[in-house]
């Protein structure tokens, strides 16, 4: 049966607009043709109507009643009409929204806005089945991003507006326990899967190329963030310099220990290839090296909180206001640079 | 423990590690960029070093490993050691202790 089919349509129709009360009870569409024809052809006795005996009362009275019933034949088909109308009419409204809605759609992803999907999900633990850890991850990193643009905007009205510094200081504490949130869930996926948060495998490209043990190095984002909170004092300009230094002694500190742990997870790999029958042994060492992997990531995200609590304490609240915004955007453009890299038009092979 | 107390007042740094551990390592190789020379004592190459490790956790270290005593007081493990430099204390304390170069 196809949708061209007039019973289908006018089902159709009675189908969605029966709890408009636009149909009357007493006048089933499906059944009008038939009525129709019954009215017309048959012997007035059998009583439509279920009342034969007023055929003989009045002579008028079966045509009034073929009357009414053919006025009531063009109401509905009038009503009808205009039902056919409404639903025409709800179906392009509903095109529109969904042309509008894709428009949205690639212009957010433009944006760096995470709209789900286009990550490898090969998360297969051992014996194949999906890591769930890491599945619950992506979902409240795509989540986590949304809040993120939503507070970003909403910085960069208040700082236009020229806040108080008490309303100022709700923003910036609300953006500051967001990052904590993003350290916690990292430290979870860890857990699940460390070598997926250690290649930052939720990331962009951009942002994948500036990796460091699973998240953004503090000294570099120190480095960039700077020059856009001007004017400093020279009091903060020293304490932004050695905070700089620390975080640098810092990360080659903890970089050197991770191409330790890397010697000796290859040494441990490599032991024993020639000996028979101690497979198990080095394979062991190396999974307890990989156990401490997981302490690596947790450090290099403590130095990243540490250095932005440090920051949040060396400036002013307007000053940390602006630096949060100039994180923020700098994480959206680096997200966006990504989608406008994927998308560039190739030249065909 | 007596003994594990007493090593950590024998100088002004000292670093209680395990041989295999790179986060200790890591953590040395910071103190060696602050200019300081800790005494590094390896537990799982201890005797005693079961003993040890448990007196370390009990005396309040978030992790046995690395154990980081500064003028013979617990500064604590890697987390507090990085929170201590990046808030500026570690180099200030580390000061008396620094080898002259």
């Amino acid at each position: 049966m196809s949708v061209y089919d007039p019973i289908h349509q006018i089902s159709m129709w009675g189908e969605g607009f029966k709890s408009n009360g636009n149909l009357s009870a007493s006048v089933p569409l499906i059944d009008e043709p038939d009525m129709k024809l019954d009215s017309q052809s048959e012997d007035a006795s059998h009583g439509i109507l279920g009342e034969p005996n007023k055929y003989d009362q009045e002579a008028n009275k079966p045509t009034d009643k073929i009357q009414r019933r053919l006025a009531q034949n063009r109401e509905a088909a009038r009503k009808s009409r205009l039902r056919k109308k409404a639903y025409v009419q709800q179906l392009e409204s509903s095109r529109l929204k969904l042309m509008q809605l894709e428009q949205e759609l690639e212009r957010a992803r433009q944006q760096g806005m995470y709209i789900g999907g286009g990550l490898d999900s090969n998360h297969l633990g051992f014996a194949g089945s999906v890591n769930s850890g890491i599945t619950t991850f992506e979902t409240e990193y795509g989540h986590w991003v949304n809040e993120q643009n939503r507070q970003i905007t909403e910085l960069r009205s208040a700082l236009n507006a020229h806040i108080g510094d008490m309303e100022l200081r709700i923003l910036v504490d609300g953006m500051m326990s967001h990052y904590a949130e993003i350290f916690r869930m990292k430290s979870a996926a860890a857990k699940a899967d460390v070598f997926y948060v250690m290649s930052g495998m939720w990331k962009t490209t951009a942002e994948r190329f500036f990796l460091w043990i699973g998240g953004f190095r503090p000294s570099e984002l120190l480095k960039v963030l700077g020059p856009l909170i001007e004017p400093l004092t020279e009091q903060q300009r020293l304490d932004i310099y050695t905070l700089g230094q620390s975080c640098q002694q810092a990360e080659d500190a903890l970089s050197q220990g991770m191409d330790k742990l890397r010697q000796l997870l290859a040494d441990s790999v490599a032991a024993g290839q020639f000996m028979e029958g101690t497979y198990i042994p080095q394979m062991t060492s190396a999974m307890e090296n990989l156990e401490a992997l997981v302490s690596f990531v947790n450090q290099a995200d403590h130095l990243r909180q540490g250095t932005l609590q440090q920051m949040s304490r060396i400036l002013t609240i307007r000053q940390a206001a602006r630096c949060l915004l100039a994180l923020g955007e700098y994480f959206q453009r680096l997200r966006a640079l990504s989608s406008l890299w994927s998308n560039r038009p190739r030249e065909p092979a | 423990m007596d003994k594990v107390t007493r090593l950590a007042s024998e100088k002004g740094v000292v670093i209680f590690t395990k041989s295999s551990c790179c986060l200790c390592y890591a953590v040395n190789i910071l103190f060696h960029e602050l200019g300081v020379r800790p005494v590094v004592h390896e537990i799982d190459h201890d005797p005693e070093g079961r003993e040890m490790e448990k007196a370390l956790l009990r005396l309040g270290c978030t992790a046995p490993v690395p154990a980081v005593f500064i003028g013979g007081k617990l500064m604590g493990s890697t987390n507090e050691i990085m929170s201590l430099h990046l808030s500026g204390s570690l180099t200030q304390m580390l000061k008396p202790y620094q080898a002259l170069s």
